[in-house]
């Protein structure tokens, strides 16, 4: 009886086409790349119904990398990695360029957040247990990208070329020389020679925004991926975290944390 | 191949367990006389440790994959000629997609060496080789009146420019046994290599144009030597009195050519007995801030790298 069927109203018809305008480019990309089935893959996951504000900290972490990496690359278009023309041209950052005393407090500032955010976020993976089996290998690629953050951070600090990136960066060098047998070696590498120079600004930025950063962007590439692949945690207290479901436990007590209200606010236990 | 052709292999595979060796001991003495060699002579009983260990290490994996190498290559001869033929045939015939797949990686290997080796080397051997050697002309010896202390502050390299200014007190002790004596100490703390400063009333700056450019002299009254970043403390001799330092203010060489005063290189010292002319200096090669270069502490930095 297609007769009986009400005639669709024009809004239905725009709202109609509107879809097929946005999903026809977005069915061309999935029918030649799998990308949308991708991406939808990753963001509609399934994860426990008792996740916590606390399992946000990974993804802050990243939005601080993101920042920091966005920042960074524009700071480098008028930075200027030589003895001579360092310290001007982060005064001309600062003080002269529109913007610039905002981008570069975002980078300066961003990078505190960003060791912040990676210690709590370790901490909340530490106190939640989320590191043990299956998960390990996460925890020691999270280690990995502790280090490599942190070395972001030491050779970020030489680059304004004032006396406390100059100092700071003389004491955390000769703090690497006095590391038994290689440290004198590693101080001398990471000085490019046996004071400190222009190879030691041009050296620092190097790795600070080319080595490091890729490091930290492999990095993060697989710490995602095992994050997707193990599945998210549930908090230490769910009763509904894996391999709680245990037969010889009483039904009522796990009953009673679940669903109080059903019980009449029964928490007696 | 059904799973149950695999059966005897992998059962036969069990029984081969690999037997106990003593290639790993052999390894690990080989490594304990590297680690003897760092600290004796790195040289002769460094390379002596390293024959060991590689030689032991070859033989322990090949011991270790002996049972691997053999057993594949007959796994997958056998599995081949049952496909093609339906005759098992034995034999030690090596496949053609394994010589292709181990010509890849072969080859794989190969550019990936040509390209990694001079880049590392690159990268590496800069920092240690070619370290040059700097001679600072302070000026004419008429500038450094006897038993007054200077804050000498020059530049080592004028072409790199102020990255490479330092700073060393210098006394002038007068003539001993008819040569000019000085006691030159740089400012350098020998804890985490902070600027120390002296620690008393400084006087008069006067500057001096010299071969290395402006000299910057001024006078000071030092009771000692203080570090503004952790507060290590000095005496006049340069010797640790408080604080976190290993060892005393690393001192610079100096010689006197027609009649102006030339600082050479910087070497290490551990303390100083007595003071000026008569000071009886305990000398070591230059060491990094925080090295000790006495006591038992020194056999952690048994090899320095190579400096002027």
């Amino acid at each position: 009886m297609p007769g009986a069927r009400k005639a669709p109203t024009k809004g239905q018809i725009r709202r109609r086409n509107l879809e097929v305008a946005v999903q026809y480019p977005l069915d061309w990309l999935e029918e030649r790349s799998g990308l949308v089935g991708g991406v939808k893959y990753f963001l509609f996951r399934n994860v426990p119904a008792d996740t916590n504000w606390m399992q946000t900290l990974g993804a802050a972490t990243l939005t601080a990398f993101i920042v920091q990496a966005v920042t960074g690359v524009i700071l480098a278009m008028y930075y200027q990695p030589t003895p001579q023309g360092a310290y001007p041209s982060i005064v001309n950052i600062t003080d002269h360029l529109t913007l610039g005393w905002l981008v570069r407090g975002m980078h300066k500032w961003g990078a505190s957040v960003f060791i912040i955010l990676m210690f709590l976020h370790m901490g909340r993976v530490f106190l939640f247990g989320a590191y043990k089996y299956p998960r390990e290998l996460n925890w020691i690629v999270g280690v990995l990208l502790l280090l490599t953050g942190m070395m972001e951070g030491f050779t970020g600090y030489l680059l304004p070329w004032d006396q406390t990136a100059y100092w700071a960066s003389v004491v955390g060098i000769n703090l690497n020389g006095t590391a038994p047998f290689l440290g004198p070696w590693l101080a001398q590498f990471l000085r490019s020679g046996q004071e400190i120079s222009g190879d030691t600004l041009t050296r620092f930025y190097s790795l600070h925004m080319l080595l490091l950063p890729g490091a930290i962007a492999g990095l993060i590439g697989l710490h995602l991926y095992l994050v997707v692949r193990l599945g998210v945690t549930s908090p230490p207290w769910s009763p509904e975290a894996a391999g709680r479901d245990r037969p010889e436990e009483p039904s009522d007590l796990r009953q009673g944390l679940t669903q109080p209200a059903a019980h009449g606010g029964g928490g007696s236990e | 191949m059904e799973p149950s052709e695999h059966g005897p292999d992998r059962d036969d595979a069990r029984h081969h367990e690999p037997s106990p060796t003593l290639y790993p001991l052999g390894f690990a003495v080989g490594i304990a006389v590297i680690l003897v060699g760092l600290v004796i002579d790195p040289l002769l009983i460094g390379v002596i440790g390293l024959a060991i260990t590689l030689v032991f290490a070859f033989l322990w994996i090949r011991d270790a994959t002996r049972l691997h190498r053999e057993e594949r290559v007959a796994v997958e001869a056998e599995q081949r000629k049952a496909e093609e033929t339906g005759v098992p045939v034995k034999g030690e015939r090596f496949p053609r997609s394994r010589f292709l797949e181990s010509m890849t990686v072969g080859l794989g290997a190969v550019i990936g060496g040509i390209v990694t080796v001079p880049v590392a080397g690159f990268a590496l051997l800069p920092s240690f080789l070619g370290q040059g050697r700097h001679r600072v002309d302070l000026g004419p010896l008429s500038q450094f009146p006897e038993g007054q202390w200077l804050v000498a502050t020059f530049m080592t390299d004028p072409a790199a420019g102020e990255v490479s200014r330092r700073t060393a007190f210098v006394r002038n002790n007068g003539i001993f046994q008819n040569v000019p004596s000085f006691t030159i100490i740089s400012n350098r703390c020998a804890h985490l290599g902070c600027p120390v400063q002296p620690n008393g009333p400084i006087g008069k700056t006067s500057f001096e144009s010299t071969a290395n450019g402006k000299v910057r002299l001024i006078q000071a009254t030092p009771a000692g030597f203080g570090c503004p970043c952790h507060g290590g403390q000095y005496d006049t001799e340069g010797n640790r009195t408080a604080g976190p330092p290993v060892r005393a203010l690393d001192r610079y060489a100096f010689e006197i050519v027609n009649g102006r005063l030339v600082l050479l290189s910087t070497f290490s010292v551990a303390f100083v007995d007595g003071t000026g002319a008569q000071a009886q200096i305990h000398k070591y090669k230059l060491a990094g801030p925080g090295q000790h270069v006495d006591g038992p502490e020194q056999w952690f930095y048994p090899l320095q790298p190579p400096h002027h």
